[in-house]
């Protein structure tokens, strides 16, 4: 069940602004967070974002399956309670240690 | 008129008449109808006797109001399920819904944080849906707790015995978790939310990579960020794509009457008896 080459140009011309729409709003809230975090300490949802990005031009496949894997907790052991803090969407704060945000 | 189709688990509780009305028009014939988190949590195990006894006789009368049949799974949510002594409470209470010719099975139960007591819950009421004979539906947790989530439920389904893997649905299965699901054996449910789990588009990647047996999509719709009209745009999706009217209406219908049909209880359309 394969699209084929003919069908990218049928996606693109259906979905391209959508996508280039989506990639801007990207680019405006990454802008935005920027703006508001002079003096903010960093944010570990932002720092995740950040590096999920290069997945998406890194030239392999499954980029949502990694990007997923990416954003998912790491640890396989089950929690004795449950943790003080909501989902964020992000992996959990003690669970990988992630480079400095830029 | 619209091809026909299932929606296979939603919270209708949420939803107002207007959303039958519309499910109706799009080509809904028939519900399932998972009990689950109400937004806040249950201060009695009298507080579920009532939540069962809506989703078993009220719900499936505003739904026969639309020509819609509507079903019902009963258990403890995964959320409310940390204090294990409240939980065997309510756990007591399934058997008499159990029994009522509307409720399909177990459902929907699984993990939402990944904690030892929500893992104990999940195997008793596992264990409870064999000892009944009934189907089971699962849920798995949201966003990053998702994979982790989705790897000790399969191992949880592994270690109870009597587990027949046709009769369990796993649900709200992203890229990142459909192959563990499959592989397992299980039923896979794809559910179409606006900001998490899949979108339409996102569905029809994965049915095109994995193929289209064992898989169900559904809305999900509850009080939350959702769309009850979501199924037919999944249709949309997969017919703008190219695929034929018989893969639209396998995914959409055959495949989850297939996998609900040997409960014996369920029904669509005017074939309702509720």
């Amino acid at each position: 069940m394969n699209l084929g080459p003919a069908d990218r140009d049928r996606l693109l011309d259906r979905t391209f602004l959508e996508h280039r729409a989506k990639l801007l709003d990207l680019a405006a809230f990454l802008d935005r967070c920027e703006r508001a975090s002079a003096t903010a300490p960093p944010d570990r949802r932002l720092t995740a974002l950040r590096h999920a990005i290069p997945l998406l031009v890194d030239g392999q496949p499954d980029r949502a399956r990694r990007v997923l894997e990416h954003l998912s907790d790491p640890s396989t052991a089950p929690l004795e309670h449950t943790p003080p803090h909501p989902v964020h969407g992000v992996p959990p704060p003690d669970s990988r240690t992630p480079n400095p945000e830029p | 008129m619209n091809p026909v189709y299932i929606d296979p688990h939603i919270h209708m509780v949420s939803r107002t008449t207007d959303d039958y009305a519309r499910m109706a028009a799009a080509g809904c014939v028939a519900v399932t109808e998972p009990a689950f988190w109400a937004g806040f949590d249950r201060s009695s195990p009298d507080g579920f006797r009532d939540y069962f006894t809506q989703l078993t006789d009220v719900e499936p009368k505003r739904a026969a109001a639309h020509g819609i049949a509507h079903h019902a799974w009963v258990c403890i949510n995964p959320k409310e399920a940390e204090d294990p002594g409240f939980a065997r409470e309510v756990i007591a209470l399934l058997p008499e819904f159990l029994d009522k010719p509307n409720v399909l099975g177990v459902g929907e139960i699984g993990l939402n944080r990944n904690t030892k007591n929500e893992l104990a819950i999940l195997e008793e009421q596992v264990a409870l849906a064999v000892k009944h004979d009934r189907l089971i539906l699962v849920h798995t947790p949201h966003l990053e707790d998702k994979l982790k989530g989705t790897r000790l439920i399969l191992d949880a389904l592994r270690r109870s015995p009597g587990v027949q893997p046709e009769r369990v649905l796993i649900d709200h299965v992203e890229e990142h978790t459909v192959e563990l699901v499959l592989d397992a054996g299980y039923w896979a449910g794809m559910t179409l939310y606006p900001d998490s789990k899949c979108t339409p588009a996102r569905a029809v990647d994965i049915v095109e990579r994995y193929g289209d047996e064992r898989f169900w999509v559904n809305s999900a719709g509850d009080w939350g960020h959702s769309d009850p009209l979501s199924v037919p745009k999944f249709c949309g999706e997969l017919r703008w794509r190219g695929h034929t009217p018989e893969v639209v209406r396998k995914l959409t219908f055959d495949n989850p009457r297939r996998f609900l049909d040997p409960s014996g209880r369920f029904r669509v359309g005017h074939e309702s008896t509720t």
